[in-house]
């Protein structure tokens, strides 16, 4: 690295990423990268523990890790009793065996009983432990949501996560910055999720592979925090490592007042150091791709990977290739058509997306005093026990089973469907989560990824629709 | 087993799908378990198992010519999506020794190589006769970075250095890391 490289102006990424060397990378070794904060679930956690178990070594900083379940519990209230699930065979196991490793190796665990378990990227937000400048790992892709926050947050495999366990350091090389500009600003009823699916659809799935992507601009700067949450979340949808936002006045807002949060004079020095958190001007980006946010429509996917979207109003592209052809095989869609208005069976609203309050609050504005269509199974899963009890306190819930809807735990639920809740072969799910997968939902289901708002309104219409006028209706009869 | 100074030679099985991603290579269902032996049964189970659990004839690697093949060739952009190590568990125990893309994500790359398993970037010609030419004979030499096909492919790869240096000489990075506690307290002393 040349030494003018050295004082120049410098990304985000750079900064952070700097700040976490314990040894430099060369030719040969990969950078002992330092990690601040490292988040455990129950799914790929088990063996990395077996590792340490069978090498007698401790876990090197329980302090700086924090566990919870959230992938294989279940979340239909017909399967809780209490603060006791009914939980078969091995998921049982599975969760048993994260207590007892948290116990053994005094990890601190928002276990099945806690009123702070949920979705671990809801909760590392939720409890203010994800912080700016932090170095964020998890078993887990989605890892990127804390990236909102101007963290440097990526998902790690279990081999990893026995390294982080064991040492508290990754060896990492580090990894290009591409930069997201949108400019302009949403249109009303066009959400965070809607601006996340159009960038996976202009980059592709495999666009951002080796990059960290920095979202920039006037349209980032006016997000909420949940927003670039979500934003943050569908980094990996594109390959990318990593997604993060500088943060601003609406991060330290976010994050004042947090269990985990610096409190009183460490506050106060935080937020100073956290104002120097942000790309310098003219710092060099690898790579760079322009937005215009004032010209998306909320955005749904027609295929098998997030990437194959369109606005709603819009048609499945005419023009093939085999990739489109198995894709549409698998969806039993057609090329060319309007992807408004095709039949859905289920919808969900949850995951670590789309299942923060906000989420919520704007399923609820459409679902208001509407019904869901006959037939269709609306399933609501909040992203934590606490927007759970927060969505319950504003009488969502009331709103939600007036319509029709199911109201559930939290967790990962048909996300992932990994805990029972599934979707029938064949059958058709708009769905908030990140995933069109084949069997994501379920072995057979097809997946149509969309924001909140456009999954309720599919739920009254019982077809793909547009959320915009039963908007525009709201606000005139309010 | 896995790549380390002996030279992977084998035929290949193409499965010439793009951006194959990991809930194809192991869905999420079979990730409830607290093993990491045995899952090759479970590799692209959806693709190989018809519901009631009949093999699917269709599917390439229930076909014979897939029989003894360790290097599987895939489509463009391998592996995107999910972090979960257990898809490389599932290749290797499945008998693979080695997959070849033209990109692989981030997250399954490394987990492959940490387990063993190579995970190969290949240019478009190379790819594009590799896909062209389904069983053709292949040979991947770790230590000089060659991979050889048929008569027509003779190509060095790029491989992180430190990945490859560790599995030619059986060097366990968790050791390395644990080498370098020294340098963690310093750092952690130097943030207090």
């Amino acid at each position: 690295m040349s030494e003018a490289r050295d004082i120049g102006p410098r990304t985000l990424l750079e900064k952070i990423w700097r700040r976490h060397v314990v040894v430099p990378e060369t030719a040969d070794t990969p950078a002992v990268l330092y990690v601040d904060l490292h988040l455990v679930h129950e799914v790929t956690s088990p063996q990395a523990f077996s590792v340490l178990r069978r090498r007698g070594l401790p876990v090197r900083r329980p302090d700086r890790t924090l566990a919870t379940v959230d992938h294989s519990i279940p979340t239909s209230p017909a399967r809780w009793q209490g603060d006791r699930p009914t939980m078969d065979g091995e998921a049982r196991v599975q969760v048993d065996t994260l207590g007892d490793n948290c116990a053994h190796f005094d990890i601190p665990l928002l276990g099945i009983g806690s009123r702070r378990r949920g979705i671990v990227h809801v909760i590392g937000p939720e409890q203010g432990a994800s912080q700016p400048g932090m170095t964020i790992v998890c078993g887990d892709s989605h890892t990127t949501t804390h990236g909102a926050f101007g963290a440097l947050a990526f998902g790690i495999g279990t081999t990893e996560v026995g390294h982080v366990l064991a040492t508290q350091c990754l060896l990492q090389r580090r990894p290009r910055a591409l930069a997201v500009n949108v400019s302009g600003s949403l249109a009303a009823g066009v959400t965070a999720k809607d601006l996340a699916l159009a960038v996976i659809g202009r980059l592709g799935v495999g666009g951002g592979t080796g990059h960290v992507i920095e979202y920039r601009g006037a349209a980032i700067r006016a997000l909420s925090m949940d927003e670039r949450m979500t934003l943050c979340n569908m980094s990996i949808e594109a390959g990318a490592r990593a997604g993060m936002v500088a943060p601003d006045d609406t991060t330290f807002e976010y994050l004042d007042g947090r269990p985990m949060s610096p409190k009183a004079a460490a506050w106060e020095r935080a937020v100073r150091d956290w104002r120097t958190l942000c790309s310098d001007p003219g710092a060099r980006f690898d790579r760079e791709i322009e937005i215009d946010a004032s010209t998306l429509e909320p955005q749904v996917t027609w295929g098998t990977d997030p990437g194959m979207v369109v606005a709603v109003g819009g048609r499945i592209p005419a023009d093939g290739g085999a990739r489109q052809r198995e894709a549409l095989s698998y969806m039993d869609l057609d090329a060319g058509q309007a992807i408004g208005g095709q039949p859905v069976d289920m919808v969900f609203i949850g995951s670590c997306t789309n299942a923060r309050l906000s989420d919520l609050r704007q399923a609820a504005s459409v679902l208001r005093g509407r019904k869901v269509a006959p037939g269709l199974r609306a399933v609501i899963v909040p992203g934590s026990q606490q927007v759970k009890a927060q969505a319950e306190a504003e009488g969502l819930h009331r709103v939600f089973l007036e319509a029709g809807a199911e109201w559930h735990e939290s967790g990962c639920s048909l996300c992932i469907a990994m805990n029972g809740d599934r979707a029938a072969p064949g059958q058709y799910v708009v769905s908030t989560s990140n995933r069109n997968f084949e069997g994501r939902q379920g072995p057979g289901a097809r997946t149509l990824l969309a924001s909140p708002l456009t999954a309720a309104a599919s739920a009254i219409a019982g077809a793909v629709a547009d959320p915009r006028p039963l908007l525009e209706r709201a606000r005139r009869i309010a | 087993m896995s790549a380390g100074r002996e030279i992977i030679r084998s035929r290949t099985v193409v499965l010439p799908v793009e951006n194959i991603d990991t809930d194809q290579i192991i869905p999420a269902r079979f990730l409830t378990t607290t093993e990491r032996a045995g899952l090759g049964r479970c590799l692209f189970h959806d693709w190989r198992f018809h519901a009631d659990g009949r093999p699917r004839s269709d599917f390439i690697l229930n076909q014979p010519a897939a029989d003894g093949c360790d290097v599987l060739v895939a489509g463009r952009n391998f592996a995107c999506g999910s972090s979960r190590e257990h898809a490389p568990w599932a290749l290797l125990d499945y008998g693979f020794r080695a997959v070849i893309s033209t990109e692989i994500a981030d997250i399954f790359r490394s987990n492959a190589l940490r387990n063993g398993l190579l995970a190969l970037e290949v240019t478009d010609e190379v790819h594009d006769w590799l896909i062209a030419h389904p069983g053709a004979p292949v040979s991947i030499d770790l230590e000089s970075c060659r991979l050889r096909a048929g008569d027509a492919v003779d190509t060095t790869f790029e491989i992180e250095s430190f990945a490859r240096y560790c599995l030619l000489n059986g060097v366990d990075p968790l050791g390395y890391l644990l080498s370098r506690l020294p340098d963690i307290e310093c750092y952690e002393a130097g943030r207090a």
